[in-house]
C-alpha cells in the first residue's frame, strides 16, 4: 500500500513469518510428536522431523481412547446442536421480527439473558434438570393443585441429553434477526398479495434466502459443538455417550510411567482435526459468521 | 425492530418462539433460579428432606471471609488481564502487517485464524506436551539446571503455562476481529497521513489505533469475560494443571465447578456463581453502553 | 373487475392522523389515478385496498362486500410495489408464478400460465434469469407479470414507474395504459407525477394531508381546480397566483392599480371578497407594453423550451411565468404588456382555498331560511 519501502516490507515479513511460527509450531510440534516412536518423543532436545510411527500411535490412541464411537458421537451431536442451533435461530428470530406481540419483547430479552448464564456458572442445577427434566413441570403442578404426578425424563446419557441444552441461541437469534431487518417489507408484502401464509412465507422466501447467513451461522455452531467440553464431561458417565473431547482426558499421560506423548498427540490431532478442517475450507464463510456475531 | 410488514397471528408465533423458549426456560433459568435459591438458603442438616433453610447472605459471607476464595479471585484477575493482553498484543501486530498487503499476506491471514478452530483442552494437552518438563520443546532446560522449568511443581510455572494456552487459542479470534476493523479503515485517510510524512508507527498510532479503538475495547472487555468466566479458561486448567500445583491455577471458573463437582458445598459454589453473574453483567453492561458509543465511528 | 367503495376511512398511526375521512367509489374497470404530493397518505389509502395496512375507521367494500377483515389473498387484488419486491433468489418463471404455487395450481397448468403472461409482458426470453440479472424496465415487467397472471378483480400500482428513467418511464406508461385496456380490471395507480397522471387516469383524485382535494377527470381537474391546492399541483409551469379582493360591482379586481376583468356572474354574488386570482401560464398572454388592457410587466428572465419559452415578468414585486410561442421573443430587461383573459381566470377564496364557482350554492349565498314542517 502505501510506503513500499524494502526495509519496511522485510521488517514485515520477518514479523509475518515470526507469527507463523507462533500459530503453525505448536500444530508441527504435535504433528512430528504423533508420528514418533516413545523413545523419539522423549528425547530431549526435541527432534522436529517426522518419524514413522504415526499410524501405529494412531492405532493405540484409538483403542485407548475409543476413538472409534467418540468421534461418531461428535459427529452426531455437533451436527444435531448445529441444526437445532440454525432452526431455533431462524423460527425465533421470525416470530420477533415478523409478527407483533408484546410479548415478543419479554422474549427478546430472555432470549438475551442467556449469554449472562454461562454453563460454568450453573453446572449443578443444569445438572439436575438434565438429569429429570419435568422436575419444575412436576414441582409447578404440585404447588398448583396438590396432585403429585410421576411424570420421569432422564437425559444423561443420551444424545438428547449432549444435545438439548446446549441448541438454545442468542447469537444464532441475534444474527437471524439482523438478517430479517435488512430485508425490505416490500417482500413480505409482495409474498401476501400472493397468498402465502407465514409458514410458507417462512419456507419459501426467508429460508431460502438466509443461505449465507445459515452456512455461517454452520461453520461457527459446528465448531462450537464439537469443542464443547464440560457439559459432555459432565452428563455422560456411560463410556458409550463419550464425546471425543471428553475421550482426550484417557489421552493425558500418567504421571507415573514414562508419558506416552506421542500418542497423546495423535489422539489429540485427530479430535482437533474436524473443526479445523471446517474453519480452513470454509474460512470465509466461518470468518463472516464470526465478525457478524459482534452486534 | 419494527418491521411494516408483519402477520396478524397471535399463536403462530407463540409457536415458533416455544422451542427455544422451552430450552432456555429448563436449560437456564430453571438452573440460574435454583442457584439462587442455594445461595441465600443452607439444606438442613443431616440431608433431612424439609424446606431448605434460608439464611441470607450468610453463605456469601462465608465465601468473602475464605481467604483461598481471594487467593482465586487475584489469580483470576492477574491470569484474565495477562492473557487477554498477551493475546491482543500479538494477534494486534499481526494484523497490523497482514494489512499492510504485500505480497503473500492472504496466506498469512489464512493461518493466523487456525488457533480459534482447536478446542480449550486439546490446546491444554498440546502444550501441555509441548512444555512439559520432561520432554517436548522447553524441556531443555532442565538439562542445562535440574527444574528450572516445571509447571508440575511450580505455581508460577503452572501460571504461565495456562495464560499461553489461552493466549494462543485467542490470537486467532482477536486477529479476525481486528484485520476486519482496519479493513474498514478507508485507505484514503492512511495515504493522506504518509502524504503528510508520517512513517508505520506513527500511522498506527496515530491513526489505526484510535481508529480501531472500538474493536479493541469490544475485544478486550470480550477477552476479559472469556478469560474470567469463558468454557476455554475451564478446559484449558482441566487438561494442563487441575487448578495446581497447590492451588495455584484455582482460578474462579474453575474453583467454581470443581467445588460444585465434589458436591460438598453447593451453596458456596451458588454464592460465587452470582458473583460471577453479576461480574458478567457488568461485563456487558459496559459492551452495551460502547455499542452506543461505536455508532459515531461508523 | 369490481367496484371499490370507500366509505369515511381513516388512518391514525398512534396519535396522529394520516388520513382524514376519504370518501370515494371507483367503478368497475376504471383506471383511477391518486395524485398528490409525498406523504399525503396516498400509499397508505392503496395499502388499506390491498389489506396491507389496517383500517383504523370506516370501511372497504370491492364488489359490494366490507373487506376490512379480509386477509391480502382474499381480496382479490394484487400489487406492484415501487421497488418491485420481487423474490430476488427465484427465477423470473417462479417469480411470476409463485401466486399459483401458493394456490396450489398444478405444475402443467402454471407452466401453461406463466408462459401466457411471460408473453403478454414480454419475458419470454428472461425466464431462467434470476431478478438481479435484469434491467430496471425488466424487472418492472416481472412486478407486472406477476400481478396480472393471478388474474385479479383489482390491481394496485404504488408508483410503479418512479424507478425508472424518463424514457422507459414513457414507455411503460403506454403499456401498462395498453395491459388495461386489454384485461379491464379495474386499476388504482397511485403516483405523484402529474403527466403519469393526467395521461393514464380515467378518474383522477388529487389528495392532499390525508384529504381528497378533488375527484374528476383529467380535464376536468386541469379546467376547473376545486381548490388552490389542485390549481397549484396540476399543471405546469404551475398556476400563477395574487392575492386581491373582488372589487364593487363584482366584475373587475385591480392588478397594480390596473382593472383586471372577471367573470362578472361570478364576481357579481362575490364582491368585497378576499380572493386568490389564479390563471395558468399557458392562458396569460405578453403583448408589447402599452397595449390596451394590459399590466405593464418587467422580463425577469426566460427558460427556453425550444418549442416555446417560458417568461418569467414581474409586476410590483409579483412574480408570473407566461408560456409564449415559438415565434414570440422578449429580451430580459424589456417591459411588456401582460394580459389576463378574465375567461381563463379561476377564483379561490383566500379564506377556505375553494373554487368560488364550485362551492355549492347554499354556502355561496345565504340559504333561505326554510320553516321545518
Ligand atoms: N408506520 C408508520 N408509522 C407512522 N407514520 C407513518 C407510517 N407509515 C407512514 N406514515 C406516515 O403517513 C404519511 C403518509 O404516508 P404515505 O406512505 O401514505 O405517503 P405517500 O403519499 O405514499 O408519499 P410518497 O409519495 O412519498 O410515497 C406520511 O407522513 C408518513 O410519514
Ligand atoms: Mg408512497
Amino acid at each position: 500500500m502505501i510506503e513500499r519501502t524494502p526495509i519496511l516490507n522485510a521488517v514485515t515479513y520477518f514479523i509475518m513469518i515470526l507469527g507463523l511460527i507462533l500459530i503453525l509450531g505448536p500444530f508441527w510440534m504435535i504433528f512430528t510428536a504423533s508420528t514418533q516412536s516413545l523413545q523419539e518423543v522423549t528425547a530431549v532436545p526435541f527432534n522436529m522431523t517426522p518419524g514413522g510411527d504415526f499410524l501405529k500411535n494412531v492405532h493405540a490412541a484409538w483403542d485407548r481412547a475409543n476413538l472409534g464411537p467418540a468421534l461418531l458421537n461428535s459427529l452426531i451431536t455437533s451436527l444435531l446442536v448445529m441444526v437445532g442451533k440454525i432452526a431455533l435461530a431462524a423460527l425465533s428470530a421470525f416470530a420477533i421480527v415478523y409478527f407483533k406481540s408484546p410479548l415478543r419483547h419479554v422474549f427478546f430479552w430472555m432470549v438475551f439473558l442467556t449469554l449472562m448464564l454461562p454453563l460454568e456458572v450453573r453446572v449443578i442445577p443444569t445438572y439436575n434438570i438434565a438429569s429429570d427434566v419435568f422436575q419444575p413441570v412436576r414441582w409447578i403442578i404440585q404447588t398448583i393443585t396438590g396432585i403429585e404426578l410421576s411424570l420421569q425424563w432422564n437425559l444423561l446419557n443420551s444424545y438428547s441429553g449432549l444435545v438439548l441444552p446446549l441448541i438454545a441461541t442468542a447469537t444464532g437469534t441475534f444474527l437471524y434477526r439482523q438478517f430479517y431487518m435488512t430485508l425490505p417489507d416490500e417482500l413480505a408484502e409482495a409474498a401476501k398479495m400472493d397468498g402465502a401464509r407465514p409458514l410458507r412465507f417462512f419456507i419459501d422466501i426467508l429460508l431460502p434466502l438466509s443461505r449465507t447467513n445459515m452456512l455461517a451461522l454452520a461453520t461457527i455452531m459446528f465448531v462450537y459443538a464439537w469443542n464443547q467440553y464440560l457439559w459432555p464431561k459432565l452428563m455422560t458417565t456411560d463410556a458409550s455417550y463419550q464425546t471425543a473431547m471428553v475421550a482426550m482426558r484417557a489421552l493425558v499421560p500418567s504421571v507415573n510411567a514414562l508419558p506416552e506423548w506421542n500418542v497423546s498427540m495423535a489422539g489429540a490431532l485427530i479430535i482437533m482435526l474436524p473443526p479445523l478442517v471446517v474453519v480452513a475450507v470454509l474460512q470465509r464463510w466461518f470468518v463472516r459468521g464470526l465478525v457478524s456475531t459482534e452486534k | 425492530m419494527n418491521k411494516r410488514a408483519v402477520f396478524k397471528s397471535w399463536w403462530l408465533p407463540v409457536l415458533f418462539a416455544l422451542p427455544q423458549l422451552l430450552l432456555i426456560l429448563f436449560f437456564f433459568y430453571w438452573p440460574a433460579i435454583s442457584v439462587f435459591n442455594w445461595a441465600f438458603t443452607l439444606e438442613p442438616a443431616f440431608g433431612g428432606a424439609g424446606e431448605r433453610l434460608f439464611v441470607g447472605f450468610d453463605n456469601f459471607r462465608d465465601v468473602f471471609a475464605d481467604s483461598e476464595y481471594w487467593r482465586s479471585v487475584s489469580l483470576s484477575l492477574f491470569f484474565a488481564f495477562t492473557a487477554t493482553g498477551l493475546s491482543m498484543f500479538i494477534a494486534f501486530i499481526l494484523a497490523i502487517c497482514v494489512d499492510r498487503q504485500l505480497k503473500g499476506s492472504s496466506l498469512f491471514r489464512f493461518f493466523y485464524i487456525w488457533p480459534y478452530a482447536i478446542a480449550a483442552p486439546a490446546v491444554g494437552l498440546a502444550f501441555r506436551f509441548i512444555f512439559a518438563p520432561e520432554s517436548g520443546l522447553i524441556a531443555v532446560v532442565n538439562t542445562w539446571s535440574p527444574d528450572l522449568w516445571n509447571p508440575a511443581k511450580y505455581g508460577s510455572h503452572a501460571m504461565i503455562l495456562v495464560i499461553i494456552c489461552f493466549a494462543w487459542k485467542w490470537i486467532g479470534y482477536n486477529f479476525i476481529f481486528m484485520t476486519a476493523g482496519l479493513q474498514s479503515i478507508p485507505r484514503s485517510l492512511l495515504e493522506a497521513s504518509s502524504m503528510d510524512g508520517s512513517g508505520p508507527v506513527r500511522r498506527a498510532l496515530d491513526i489505526q489505533i484510535p481508529l480501531l479503538a472500538p474493536t479493541l475495547f469490544f475485544l478486550l472487555v470480550l477477552n476479559l469475560t472469556e478469560s474470567f468466566v469463558g468454557p476455554d479458561t475451564y478446559g484449558i486448567v482441566d487438561l494442563t494443571t487441575e487448578g495446581g500445583p497447590n492451588k495455584a491455577t484455582d482460578v474462579m471458573v474453575y474453583r467454581i465447578v470443581s467445588e460444585a463437582f465434589r458436591g460438598l458445598n453447593y451453596s458456596g459454589a451458588a454464592a460465587q456463581s452470582l458473583v460471577l453473574i453479576g461480574l458478567i453483567m457488568v461485563f456487558t453492561f459496559i459492551q452495551f453502553r460502547f455499542v452506543e458509543r461505536r455508532v459515531h465511528y461508523k | 373487475m369490481a367496484e371499490i367503495g370507500i366509505k369515511d376511512v381513516r388512518k391514525t398511526y398512534g396519535s396522529t392522523q394520516i388520513l382524514h375521512g376519504v370518501d370515494l367509489n371507483f367503478k368497475s374497470g376504471e383506471f383511477v389515478v391518486i395524485l398528490g404530493p409525498s406523504g399525503c397518505g396516498k400509499s397508505t389509502l392503496l395499502r388499506m385496498i390491498a389489506g396491507l395496512e389496517e383500517i383504523t375507521s370506516g370501511e372497504i367494500s370491492i364488489d359490494g362486500k366490507v373487506v376490512n377483515n379480509l386477509e391480502p389473498r382474499d381480496r382479490g387484488c394484487s400489487m406492484v410495489f415501487q421497488n418491485y419486491a420481487l423474490y430476488p433468489h427465484m427465477n423470473v418463471a417462479a417469480n411470476i408464478g409463485y401466486a399459483l404455487k401458493v394456490a396450489g395450481v398444478p405444475r402443467a397448468e402454471r407452466d401453461r400460465r406463466i408462459a401466457e403472461t411471460a408473453k403478454i409482458v414480454g419475458l419470454e426470453e428472461l425466464l431462467d434469469r434470476k431478478p438481479a440479472q435484469l434491467s430496471g424496465g425488466q424487472r418492472q415487467r416481472v412486478a407486472m407479470g406477476r400481478a396480472i397472471i393471478r388474474e385479479p378483480k383489482v390491481f394496485l400500482f404504488d408508483e410503479p414507474l418512479s424507478n425508472l428513467d424518463a424514457k422507459l418511464r414513457v414507455q411503460m406508461r403506454v403499456e401498462i395504459r395498453r395491459l388495461h385496456k386489454r384485461l379491464s380490471a379495474t386499476s388504482v395507480f397511485v403516483t405523484h407525477d402529474q403527466v403519469e397522471a393526467m395521461t393514464l387516469a380515467d378518474k383522477l383524485i388529487v389528495m392532499n394531508k390525508g384529504h381528497v382535494e378533488q375527484v374528476g377527470t383529467p380535464l376536468e381537474i386541469y379546467h376547473r381546480p376545486r381548490t388552490r391546492f389542485v390549481g397549484t399541483f396540476i399543471g405546469s409551469p404551475a398556476m400563477n397566483f395574487f392575492d386581491t379582493t373582488i372589487a364593487a360591482g363584482g366584475d373587475h379586481v385591480l392588478l397594480d392599480g390596473i382593472v383586471q376583468a372577471i367573470d362578472p356572474v361570478l364576481g357579481g354574488q362575490n364582491a368585497g371578497t378576499a380572493v386568490s386570482v389564479g390563471i395558468r401560464p399557458e392562458h396569460c398572454r405578453l403583448v408589447p407594453a402599452g397595449t390596451v388592457n394590459s399590466v405593464p410587466a418587467n422580463v425577469d428572465f426566460i427558460e427556453e423550451l425550444g418549442s416555446g419559452r417560458i417568461v418569467h415578468v414581474e409586476i410590483d414585486g409579483l412574480s408570473f411565468a407566461v408560456s409564449v410561442e415559438e415565434d414570440q421573443f422578449f429580451e430580459q430587461g424589456a417591459v411588456a404588456g401582460l394580459q389576463l383573459p378574465s375567461e381563463h381566470i379561476h377564483l379561490f377564496s383566500q379564506e377556505t382555498g375553494l373554487r368560488l364557482d364550485d362551492a355549492p350554492a347554499a354556502t355561496r349565498q345565504p340559504a333561505p331560511k326554510t320553516v321545518a314542517a
